[in-house]
């Protein structure tokens, strides 16, 4: 079949783009196809050189500085901006420069954000994507790094996504934009120069479908955002150690896939799930408890969770590095796993 | 002061039969808390009737509102039903949020009543979005966000004051100044003097106007929504008032100066205006008992209506959670 075999080559022939690319690209895409979509928050237009690392550069120029708003620091001013105007038809993209601060406008995201469309029995609802960015690795400590999407996943009427390569992020930030309910949209910072194969032009990423990235027989690991990363950075030493891994990309950490992890899960009997985010009372937690009430009897040893230590995100160097789930501890601890059961 | 911001009778009869409604609304949720045949938290608005009464004639339905817990007078001037309201603080189906909101909660978009929060302070950054999306469609809607004395200290109001005035938006602030913060003294809790003050900072008009006096509520409140429909801007407006009540019904209000409180009420607003409307021979005495009895008998129709209403069933937990995907 000569047509395949062109289009193959005619693939492999694109660009490798970057995450932060394929976020820019998407939001574009998605501003020029649909002008209820604007964007505000701090730094963000070209007159701030289209934010703090550049992930909007170009949109101001291109759609106008009423469609593409840089706000003042004042993060629940931005939230309570972005909700008013979505209740009205406009679905607003608010940029929380980095994750930390959505402390700052929890209110407005939690209290209002998530709970208008059950408190108003319907009548509005609140289309917005809250996109922010965090992660450990630059040494900026403990109040610019963390990973808080537990707090957020606990929320009923929040959806929580979080991609790791810039396929997902395009096709994750084009359907969290039409989906018709509060998105937080989480980017890691250290992984937004990564390079990828893009995504097809207005091709989404359901949101709740997990993606199985690589297959294995003894081991399930269960992760996203950077650690995905990670895990799969440590594929040749569990495969040396004799360790068949199976990696799930979960893509959108609420609500989560279930059926997918279910049955990966169900074939190797052992789970290891992987987050940057603390331990304790974490996104893992969650979906252990699931795997042990769904699956008891069927595990081959008890799920196990790797997430950094309970502790603030340090600044020293080595501390740093020691507090996220490397390639070496994930595979440590998958190896370990496999010998169980 | 031009006569374009005066209310003509026709007007100032219409700005009493919403304080009147407002009034009487109040005493019956009061009356009926007490029955036993209501449950819920109540933050009685009486004393301060006219502040909405006299802002909401000059709106138009589809103008927005924010309001907050202590804002059914907001939404009764605005246009809400009696009956999607009263089924709604019922907690039944048949309410305006089919229950799931509640007093603190009431949504009514057809009059333009879009939020209301149970959280002080809130009301101000979500009505900033409002007046964007007028902003970007062109509307010539404009935005009032209610709120309390109480929320002028809190940090959302200073963040939505200062990018309401960069953007420009069709906003307009109406602090209902009641002299309390739920407890606490209105000296006790704010530095400025008046909270209009706070407008310099922001650089946009601040005005104290007297929100028991329907003509100068009337007056400042236009001012303020043709200068947003304009687009030159927004305005705080800090309307003085004082709460009849506690700050939440059965609340034994120990905390108020009795002495104030009586010379509030002795200065009732309500039978001031209507004192007036005989005096100035707008309407006669007839006429207004005959639209009091009216009132009476739709807020008789609305909670009978209300306590009648079947409760929302229990698959209602899973429902409104998210909407469909397209």
């Amino acid at each position: 079949m000569s047509h395949i075999s062109a289009n193959a080559k005619s693939e492999e022939a694109i660009a490798p783009v970057t995450i932060l690319q394929s976020i820019n690209q998407a939001i574009g895409d998605a501003m020029a196809a649909d002008e209820k979509v604007i964007l505000l928050g701090e730094d963000i237009g070209d007159a701030e050189e289209g934010g703090v690392v550049g992930v909007t550069k170009g949109l101001s120029t291109r759609f106008g500085d009423l469609r593409v708003r840089t706000t003042p620091i004042s993060e629940q001013a931005i939230i309570g901006a972005a909700i008013g105007a979505s209740i009205v038809g406009y679905k607003p993209i608010a940029e929380i420069m980095l994750m930390n601060f959505t402390t700052v406008a929890m209110d407005m995201i939690v209290n209002h954000a998530a709970k208008l469309r059950f408190m108003s029995g319907g009548q509005t609802h609140v289309p917005i994507v809250i996109r922010t960015m965090t992660g450990a690795g630059f040494s900026s400590g403990g109040q610019h790094s963390d990973y808080l999407e537990a707090w957020f996943a606990h929320t009923a009427g929040m959806k929580v996504v979080a991609p790791s390569n810039p396929a997902d992020a395009y096709g994750l930030m084009r359907a969290a934009i039409d989906d018709p309910d509060p998105v937080l949209y989480i980017e890691n910072l250290p992984s937004y120069w990564n390079p990828g194969p893009p995504a097809h032009p207005n091709q989404q990423v359901r949101l709740g479908q997990a993606r199985v990235a690589t297959e294995g027989s003894d081991v399930t690991i269960v992760s996203y955002s950077r650690s995905l990363n990670e895990a799969v950075a440590a594929l040749p030493a569990m495969t040396e150690a004799g360790v068949s891994v199976e990696i799930i990309d979960l893509r959108t950490i609420s609500p989560w896939d279930e059926a997918t992890v279910l049955a990966s899960v169900a074939k190797t009997g052992r789970c290891l799930i992987v987050h940057e985010a603390v331990t304790p009372f974490g996104v893992g937690a969650e979906i252990a408890a699931v795997l042990s009430s769904e699956l008891f009897g069927v595990l081959k040893a008890p799920v196990k969770r790797l997430g950094a230590p309970f502790a603030p995100v340090p600044f020293s160097r080595p501390l740093e590095a020691a507090f996220v789930p490397s390639p070496d501890r994930i595979a440590a601890a998958a190896i370990e796993l496999a010998k169980k059961g | 002061m031009d006569n374009q911001f005066e209310p003509d009778s026709k007007t100032l009869l219409e700005i009493y039969r919403r304080m009147a409604l407002l009034k009487a609304n109040d005493e019956r949720s009061r009356k009926v808390i007490k029955t036993g045949q209501l449950v819920m938290p109540y933050y009685s608005y009486r004393g301060q009737e006219v502040i909405p009464s006299a802002l909401s004639v000059n709106l138009n339905d589809d103008d927005y509102i924010v309001t907050i817990y202590r804002g059914i007078h907001d939404m009764l001037a605005k246009g809400m039903p009696l009956k999607d309201l009263w089924a709604e603080v019922a907690g039944r189906v048949d309410g305006t949020c089919k229950g799931k909101g509640g007093p603190m909660h009431l949504t009514y978009p057809a009059k333009g009543i879009m939020v209301t929060t149970g959280v002080v302070g809130s009301s101000m950054p979500i009505a900033n979005g409002l007046g964007w999306a007028s902003q970007l469609s062109g509307d010539s809607r404009v935005t009032v966000a209610s709120f309390g004395d109480g929320a002028s200290n809190i940090g959302a109001f200073h963040e939505s004051l200062n990018l309401a005035a960069v953007w420009k938006l069709p906003v307009i602030f109406v602090c209902q100044n009641n002299l309390y913060s739920e407890h606490t003294t209105f000296e006790k809790a704010t530095a400025a003097k008046q909270i209009a003050d706070r407008a310099v900072a922001y650089n946009m008009p601040g005005v104290r106007v007297d929100g028991n006096e329907p003509i100068a509520m009337y007056r400042e409140a236009k001012i303020a929504i043709e200068r947003a429909r304009a687009g030159e801007g927004p305005t705080l407006i800090e309307a003085m008032t004082f709460r009849f009540h506690g700050h939440v019904f059965g609340d034994a209000d120990g905390y108020m100066d009795k002495a104030q409180k009586q010379a509030a009420i002795a200065a009732d607003p309500v039978p001031a205006l209507r004192a007036k409307l005989i005096a100035d021979k707008i309407v006669s005495e007839e006429d207004l008992v005959a639209m009091e009895k009216e009132l009476e008998k739709q807020i008789d129709e609305a909670v009978e209506f209300a306590l009648n209403s079947p409760f929302p069933t229990i698959d209602e937990l899973k429902k409104d959670i998210h909407g469909e995907v397209a």
